[in-house]
C-alpha cells in the first residue's frame, strides 16, 4: 500500500517538475509575469513529493517488504538496520530516485532564494532544473521503477553486495550525489544568462555559493570512496583510475576550474564566457558520469544496470542538454558576453592559465575513459588504459598548475609586474627547492624523482599561501584586528591550497615510501617489513549477523617491543556466498600498518598481505581540508546580504 | 615591442606548448594501452611476446596448482577452444575460483605460459568479464571440467 503511495507521489512530482518547465516557458514567451511565478510552488510542491516517494522506498526497506522486486533483490532480513537504509541506495533503481529527490532538494533551496533573482532569470533557473526533473523522473518511471512488485515474492531476499555493507559507503553516495546534482544549479544559472541575454558580475556572485557547496559535497564524497577502496577492497589501493572513479573526478576538475573563474567574474567582471562554458562543462560531466555508471556500459560495483534501455535513456538526456546547452551558448553567448581587461601579468591571466590546465587535465582523462569504449563500441577489439598513463599525464600537468597557483596567490588584479611578482616569489620558491633537495637526498628509490617534485610543488604551494597572508598583514598597526578584518573567503582559499599541497605530500610520499610484502603464514610465524615485524598470532572463527568470519590476531613489533595488534577478517556473507577482505589496519600520521587475510592455504596457512602505508592519511586529509576550506568560503559576508549583489552591479556599472 | 607584437609572442608560445604536451600525452596514451586477447588469440601467435597486455577466459575447473610452500600458483585459462597456462605469484582476489571468468594482465613467456602480474575477478559470484563473455559467446553448451 505505501509503495503504491510512492509510486503515485513519483508521478504526481513528474507532473509538477512539467508545470515548472512549462508555465515559466510560456510566461517568458507571452511576457506574463503571473505565469512565470507559478514554477516557485511548483517546485517546492515537487520536492515533497519525491521526498515523500523516497521515505515509502525505505519505509519498504526497514519493514522488509520483500514483495517489492527490488528491495528482494538488494536486501535480507539478516542485514542490519543501518545496512538495510543504505541498501535503499545500494543499486540501480533507488540511487536513481535518490539523484531525482536530490535535485529536488536543490530545486527547493533555490526556490527559497530566487527572490532576489530578476523574476524572469530566477524563473528560468527554476525551469531548466525542472526539465532536469522531468528527464530523470521519466528515466525511473519507464525504465527503472524500484516500487515495481515481484511475482512471487519471495520469503527473504538476495542481500544487499557485502562490499557495500560498510559505515564508509552509507554516505558516500549521497555525499556525491549532492555534488554532482549541485552542478546543476550553475548549470541552469549559464541557461538562464543565456537565455535572458544578460550576465552581470551579480549573476556570478548568485552562482557561487551554490557551486561551492556542490564543489564541498563531490570533495567529500570523492574523498569517502577514495578511504573506503582503501580498507574495504583489502588491497590498500586508494584510487585506481577506475573508470567509475574518473566520472567523478572529471566534473570535480571542471567544479574547481568553475569556482575559481566564477570568483574573477564576480569580482572583475571578465571570463564570463568561460565561466559560462565550465558550468555546461561541469554538469555535463556529471551527467555522462552518471550514464557512464548507471549505463551498464562499465561493469563495476557501481554499474548495476545491464538494461540497454536504460542506457539510451541516460544518453539522450546526456545528448539534450549538452548539445542544447552549447547550441545555446554559440547562439546567444557573443550577444551576453563581454567585459574587462586585464594585462599579461596579472592574477587574471593564472587563474586563467589553471583553468586551462584543469580543463586539458579533464580532457586526458575523458579520452583514457572514453576511448576504451569507443573502440570496444565500433568493434575495433578490446582494450584498456593503464594506471601509467594517467599518472604520468595527471602528474606532469599538475607541476604548472601548481606553479601558476602559487604566483596567482600574491599577484594583483588587473596588472602586475614581472619583478614585483620575482621579489615576492623568490623566498618562496628557494625554500621549496631546498625542500625537495632534502626529500631527493632522503628518500630512496625508484620514486625518488616523483617525491622530490612533489614536495617541491608542495612546498611552493604552502610557502606561497604564507607570503599571500603576510602580504595582506604588512603595514597594519594591530594584528589581531587586521587578521580578523580579512574575509572569510580568504581563510578558505588559504584553507583549501594548504589541503590541496597536504593532498601532493600524501600521493607523492605514499607513493615512493610504502613498502609492502605478500607472503605465506601460518599462526606462529613471522615476517618483517622495514623496521616492523609482523607476527601471526592466533587464528579464530565466529558468527557475525550475516556472515562467518576467521578472524587472525597480529601482532606488531618495533624494536623487540609490541608497538600495536591488529585483527584482520576474511567474511563468507552466507546468502550470496561472496567472501569478503576486512583489513587490520593501525592508523597513523606517518603511516598505516596494514594487514589483510588473502586465502586459506594448506594446514593453517594462509596467504597474507602486510603493509606499511606511509603518509597516506594525508591524501584524505587533504581532501578533507580541501572542503573545509569550502565551507569556511562559504561563510564569507559577501554572499550573506540580499542588496549586495544589485549593488556591486551598479559599482562595476560607474567605475 | 609593441602590444599586439606581445601577443602574437604569448599565443604562440602558448601554442607550442600546447602542441609539445598534446605530443606528449598521446605518446604516453599509446604506450600505455594494454589489448585484450582471447586464448584462441594467443595460442594461434596473435598476442605480442614484448609487451604487457590482458588476457581472459574461464578458469579450467581442477586446473589450479599451488607450488609447496610459496604463493606462486598455475591455473589454465581456456575459452572453450584454446587453453593457456597462467602462473602468478602472490596474493589470488577473493572471488578468484575454479570455473569462473577472469581477467589478467602480464607478459607472455617464450614458453607459451603466461606470466601475470595481476589478476583480475571482481564482483560477484554471477559476474562475467565482458571481454570473456565476448570470446566464449558461440559455444555455450560446451562443458568446462577435465
Amino acid at each position: 500500500m505505501i509503495a503504491e503511495l510512492g509510486l503515485f507521489l513519483m508521478s504526481l512530482a513528474l507532473a509538477l517538475a512539467l508545470v515548472q518547465v512549462v508555465f515559466p516557458t510560456v510566461g517568458l514567451v507571452t511576457k506574463q509575469a503571473l505565469w512565470l511565478g507559478y514554477a516557485r510552488p511548483a517546485a517546492q510542491a515537487q520536492f515533497a513529493c519525491l521526498l515523500g516517494a523516497f521515505l515509502a522506498l525505505v519505509h519498504a526497506f526497514l519493514t522488509n517488504d520483500f514483495s517489492l522486486a527490488y528491495v528482494a533483490q538488494n536486501s535480507n532480513s539478516a542485514l542490519p538496520w543501518m545496512y538495510r537504509m543504505s541498501a535503499v541506495w545500494g543499486a540501480h533503481e533507488g540511487s536513481i530516485l535518490l539523484w531525482a529527490t536530490i535535485l529536488a532538494g536543490w530545486t527547493f533551496a533555490v526556490s527559497l532564494r530566487v527572490h532576489r533573482l530578476p523574476a524572469d532569470v530566477g524563473a528560468v533557473v527554476l525551469a531548466v532544473m525542472g526539465a532536469v526533473s522531468v528527464a530523470f523522473l521519466l528515466f525511473v518511471l519507464f525504465t527503472s521503477n524500484p516500487f515495481a512488485r515481484g511475482l512471487p515474492s519471495p520469503s527473504d531476499g538476495a542481500d544487499l553486495n557485502p562490499l557495500l555493507q560498510d559505515p564508509g559507503l552509507i554516505i558516500h553516495p549521497p555525499m556525491l550525489y549532492m555534488g554532482y546534482v549541485g552542478f546543476s544549479v550553475p548549470f541552469a544559472f549559464a541557461v538562464a544568462a543565456l537565455v535572458c541575454g544578460r550576465l552581470t558580475p551579480g549573476w556570478a556572485r548568485w552562482a557561487r555559493p551554490w557551486t561551492l557547496t556542490a564543489w564541498t559535497f563531490l570533495t567529500v564524497g570523492i574523498a569517502l570512496g577514495s578511504w573506503w577502496a582503501y580498507y574495504e577492497l583489502g588491497w590498500g589501493g586508494w584510487w585506481f583510475w577506475d573508470p567509475v572513479e574518473n566520472a567523478s573526478f572529471m566534473p570535480w576538475l571542471m567544479g574547481t576550474a568553475l569556482i575559481h573563474s566564477l570568483s574573477v567574474t564576480d569580482k572583475r567582471g571578465t571570463f564570463k564566457s568561460w565561466t559560462v562554458l565550465l558550468a555546461i562543462g561541469a554538469f555535463s560531466l556529471s551527467l555522462l558520469g552518471t550514464f557512464l555508471v548507471r549505463s551498464g556500459v562499465l561493469t563495476s560495483v557501481h554499474a548495476f544496470a545491464t538494461d540497454p534501455a536504460r542506457g539510451v535513456f541516460v544518453l539522450s538526456i546526456l545528448g539534450v542538454a549538452v548539445g542544447g546547452s552549447l547550441l545555446l551558448y554559440a547562439w546567444r553567448g557573443p550577444k551576453v558576453l563581454s567585459g574587462g581587461t586585464y594585462s599579461t601579468v596579472s592574477r587574471e591571466t593564472f587563474l586563467l592559465a589553471n583553468s586551462l590546465l584543469l580543463t586539458v587535465s579533464t580532457a586526458t582523462i575523458l579520452l583514457g575513459t572514453l576511448y576504451p569504449l569507443l573502440v570496444d563500441a565500433l568493434g575495433l577489439g578490446k582494450i584498456s588504459v593503464g594506471p601509467p598513463y594517467f599518472n604520468l599525464v595527471f602528474g606532469l600537468l599538475m607541476a604548472p598548475l601548481a606553479i601558476a597557483l602559487g604566483l596567482g596567490q600574491f599577484s594583483r588584479w588587473r596588472e602586475d609586474q614581472l619583478p614585483r611578482l620575482w621579489r615576492g616569489a623568490r623566498y618562496s620558491a628557494g625554500a621549496a627547492l631546498i625542500v625537495g633537495l632534502v626529500i631527493g637526498i632522503l628518500v630512496d628509490g625508484p620514486q625518488r624523482l616523483t617525491a622530490a617534485a612533489g614536495l617541491t610543488l608542495a612546498g611552493w604551494i604552502l610557502f606561497t599561501t604564507a607570503m599571500g597572508i603576510r602580504e595582506r598583514l604588512i603595514g597594519r598597526a594591530s594584528l589581531s584586528a587586521a587578521l580578523g578584518a580579512l574575509p572569510r573567503a580568504f581563510y578558505g582559499q588559504c584553507l583549501a591550497h594548504t589541503g590541496f599541497a597536504l593532498a601532493i605530500i600524501g600521493v607523492c610520499l605514499t607513493t615512493a615510501l610504502s613498502t609492502e610484502q605478500h607472503a605465506r603464514m601460518a599462526p606462529g610465524d613471522a615476517v618483517s617489513l622495514g623496521a616492523y615485524e609482523f607476527r601471526f598470532e592466533t587464528l579464530n572463527q565466529f558468527q557475525g549477523p550475516n556472515y562467518q568470519a576467521s578472524e587472525a590476531r597480529f601482532t606488531v613489533w618495533h624494536n623487540g617491543q609490541q608497538v600495536d595488534e591488529l585483527h584482520p577478517q576474511k567474511r563468507i556473507y552466507t546468502v550470496r556466498n561472496q567472501p569478503m577482505t576486512e583489513a587490520g589496519i593501525s592508523p597513523g600520521l606517518s603511516g598505516d600498518l596494514y594487514v589483510s587475510l588473502g586465502e586459506p592455504l594448506d594446514g593453517q596457512a594462509w596467504s597474507v598481505r602486510v603493509s606499511f602505508k606511509a603518509w597516506v592519511r594525508l591524501v584524505w586529509l587533504g581532501a578533507l581540508l580541501m572542503a573545509g576550506g569550502g565551507v569556511l568560503a562559504l561563510r564569507d559576508r559577501r554572499y550573506q546580504s540580499a542588496t549586495s549583489a544589485a549593488a556591486s552591479d551598479a559599482a562595476l556599472a560607474q567605475g | 615591442m609593441t602590444p599586439r607584437r606581445k601577443r602574437m609572442v604569448v599565443i604562440g608560445l602558448l601554442v607550442l606548448g600546447m602542441g609539445l604536451a598534446t605530443t606528449l600525452i598521446l605518446r604516453a596514451f599509446n604506450q600505455n594501452l594494454m589489448y585484450f586477447y582471447s586464448t584462441s588469440d594467443v595460442v594461434a601467435g596473435k598476442a605480442p611476446t614484448a609487451r604487457d597486455f590482458r588476457i581472459g577466459g574461464l578458469v579450467v575447473k581442477g586446473s589450479l596448482q599451488r607450488l609447496p610452500n610459496s604463493l606462486t600458483v598455475h591455473f589454465v585459462l581456456s575459452d572453450l577452444k584454446k587453453e593457456v597456462t597462467v602462473t602468478y605469484t602472490g596474493i589470488l582476489p577473493d572471488l578468484f575460483r575454479e570455473g569462473q571468468g577472469i581477467v589478467a594482465n602480464g607478459q607472455l613467456g617464450a614458453d607459451g605460459l603466461f606470466v601475470a602480474r595481476e589478476v583480475l575477478a571482481k564482483h560477484d559470484e554471477n559476474y562475467m568479464p565482458p571481454e570473456v563473455a565476448a570470446s566464449l559467446k558461440h559455444q555455450p553448451d560446451a562443458t568446462l571440467t577435465r
